[in-house]
């Protein structure tokens, strides 16, 4: 027993041991299991679950930036929602003619326009690998594009949240237009199948969750050698002190410019993972309070740990499955509350908990532990 | 030579021309904040290698000095010059510190949230660029550098905790450390007796003179025995411009500082 607690000892096991043993067994449950066995994990779980590892990729990015990096983002969600529309476009070419109008050559949302080709910025939407490149390149290319101005400029503090809020609200509006191109305001649905697959089949569900799962797994694992490596101090430096940072001779914008982009890419992979396994994309993703909701996971989960952010939006985005369905209205407002009681009662967040617990649990029992040897 | 200048890439240019023996330039340099002159038609020469003590009252202007030099502030005029041919205006913070000119803050800064051997980790002078930081290991004769560097600074046994529990002495002379970690040309040394103990005060005067000579110091101070202690030659500063200049014994005995600045110390 003591061997395998060994396994757990830090962060990066724990992480890697947990998403092993919860992958492992969902999909052997889903597989194996017969439907009304008490150990049963339904599809719909499996995508629920799939959905939330998304939701913890997208954390997991954004406490890279804002944990390590002091840059509040309020505007991941905007990278999120532009990996999953990369992903939307791609699932959308793969209804071929199987809509409701039956074009081969165009979605149903341009049929019914009466668009007759494909806009310039389709072109190319039909192949995986081109999908796989927007994903990356459509929001590391805002990202970088966005970082570039704002940190070159000196702008930092309260006026970025805001800057980034503005953009993913911006982007709201855009993508509500019908003459963008990307579905208005219903956005892009009714997928059928990614890479021949049937996106209603239980393997394909379970497949897409497997890879959520291995993706997150790799995330976390590059993210923590980022901030281990030399140039994780280097950014912790610039988020205490930037200006000495510079003295020392740091070109700290190019720092932040690239941990941005490379935390949108993050985002943007998260939103493309997400899509398919709910099967619609629409501008509601841009709204700035989805940005602001991320935020809350880590800030619950526990910042500049990395591991919080996956616990606080697991955590978060459970309770609010249980919660909404009870009492929809109330959610924003559960929230909201949750996260000043966590401010003001954790300020290290959920994982700050379990140290103080630990010690505490010494103080109270340290006979006990001496007798069992 | 040819060929190490290629290796070093951008910084090739970046070597100062001291054939003159002046390593530091400041020629007509003004500075305003909202019509007020910090810095006034100010002319300041440093020789290479020499350890000079810069002196003023309040508010003359000795710590905007440093922020014109290391680019925190830009000039309204002037010429400042990094040996002959380097143009300091034209360069950012960065690329001033990367040049070879170091900085201790009248405010102690260190990292505070990073261990004292990681402070003067990411203080050594080599590649700043992001792709070496991310797939940089230390090596040997870096790790002795640091190792000497911790032994110098006096903080061996606290190599391993955080910069921000240290005491204010201690920052004091971790920010010396990182100073030398980065193997800077030039140090500008702002109050860096400022809290300290009688004995650290004496253990900071033997550093910086044995400093000077492979580098050239500038150190600004009130304390007047720690500056009588350390130095050669004093320049004074006044509402903006050089007052006098000249060996401490000179200095004392201008008539003009003996009016705007001893007299008012002495009142
Ligand atoms: N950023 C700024 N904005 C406005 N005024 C400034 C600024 N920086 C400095 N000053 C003013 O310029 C003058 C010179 O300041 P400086 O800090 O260079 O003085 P100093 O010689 O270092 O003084 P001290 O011995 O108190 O450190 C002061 O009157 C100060 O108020
Ligand atoms: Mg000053």
């Amino acid at each position: 027993m003591k061997n395998f607690m060994a396994l757990f000892a830090t962060p990066v096991q724990r992480v890697t041991g947990i998403l092993a043993i919860v992958t492992l067994y969902v999909t052997l449950a889903n597989g194996l299991l017969p439907p009304d066995s008490f150990l049963y994990v339904s599809d719909y779980s499996v995508t629920l679950l799939g959905k939330y590892l998304c939701y913890a990729l997208l954390a997991l990015s954004v406490d890279l930036v804002w944990g390590y990096c002091g840059i509040l983002s309020l505007g991941h969600g905007a990278f999120f929602a532009l990996g999953g529309y990369a992903m939307g476009m791609y699932l959308m070419r793969q209804i071929g003619d199987r809509g409701v109008y039956g074009n081969a050559d165009l979605p149903d949302f341009m049929v019914f326009l009466n668009w007759d080709v494909l806009p310039w910025f389709w072109a190319g939407s039909d192949s995986f690998i081109w999908m796989v490149v927007m994903v990356v390149l459509a929001p590391g290319l805002l990202a970088y594009i966005f970082g570039v101005m704002a940190f070159r400029s000196r702008v930092s503090g309260v006026y970025l949240s805001i800057m980034t809020q503005a953009m993913t609200y911006a982007l709201l509006l855009a993508f509500f237009r019908n003459e963008m191109g990307f579905g208005g305001n219903n956005g892009l649905t009714d997928f059928k199948d990614i890479l021949g697959y049937s996106l209603q089949s239980g393997s394909t569900r379970l497949s897409l969750f497997i890879i959520t799962a291995v993706v997150l797994w790799l995330a976390f694992f590059i993210c923590n050698r980022i901030v281990n490596s030399k140039a994780g101090k280097i950014v912790m430096a610039i988020r205490d002190a930037e200006n000495r940072s510079r003295f020392v001779g740091y070109n700290t914008a190019s720092y932040k410019v690239a941990l941005f982009t490379f935390s949108a890419v993050l985002a943007g992979i998260a939103g493309a993972l997400y899509v398919p396994q709910v099967g619609i994309i629409n501008p509601g993703e841009f709204s700035p309070i989805n940005s602001i909701e991320m935020v809350i996971w880590v800030a619950i989960g526990g910042r500049g740990t990395l591991y919080g952010a996956i616990v606080g939006a697991l955590v978060v985005s459970y309770a609010k499955t249980r919660f909404t369905a009870i009492m929809p209205e109330a959610w924003l407002f559960a929230l909201g509350g949750l996260f000043v009681l966590v401010t003001l009662l954790l300020p290290k967040g959920l994982v700050g908990l379990w140290p103080t617990l630990k010690a505490k649990a010494q103080q109270l029992w340290p006979k006990t532990k001496e007798q069992a040897l | 030579m040819k060929q190490q200048a290629s290796v070093m890439g951008a910084t090739e240019n970046l070597v100062p021309d001291t054939r003159h023996g002046v390593i530091l330039y400041m020629e007509n340099v003004s500075v305003s904040f909202d019509g007020f002159k910090a810095l006034n038609d100010l002319n300041l020469y440093i020789n290479d290698g020499e350890l000079r003590c810069l002196i003023g009252a309040n508010g003359a202007g000795k710590t905007t000095l440093m922020d014109v030099i290391t680019g925190k502030t830009r000039p309204d005029q002037g010429k400042v010059n990094f040996g002959q041919q380097i143009d300091l205006l034209k360069l950012n913070e960065a690329e001033i510190a990367q040049a070879g000119i170091g900085r201790k803050f009248q405010k102690p800064t260190v990292f505070e949230a990073l261990s004292v051997y990681e402070n003067l980790y990411l203080s050594l002078k080599m590649d700043k660029g992001i792709w070496c930081s991310l797939w940089h290991k230390l090596n040997g004769e870096q790790k002795d550098d640091i190792e000497r560097i911790l032994a110098t600074i006096g903080l061996t046994e606290q190599r391993h905790g955080l910069a921000g529990n240290l005491s204010h002495g201690q920052k004091q002379w971790l920010e010396i450390g990182m100073l030398l970690a980065a193997k800077p040309r030039v140090l500008l040394v702002d109050e860096p007796v400022a809290g300290m103990t009688l004995q650290e005060t004496e253990r900071t005067a033997e550093l910086l003179t044995s400093l000077a000579g492979e580098h050239s110091v500038v150190v600004v101070e009130h304390d007047m025995s720690f500056v009588r202690s350390i130095a050669r030659t004093v320049t004074v500063l006044h509402q903006g411009s050089v007052l006098a200049e000249g060996t401490m014994a000179q200095i004392q005995s201008h008539p003009d500082v003996k009016r705007v600045y001893l007299g008012e110390e002495s009142t």
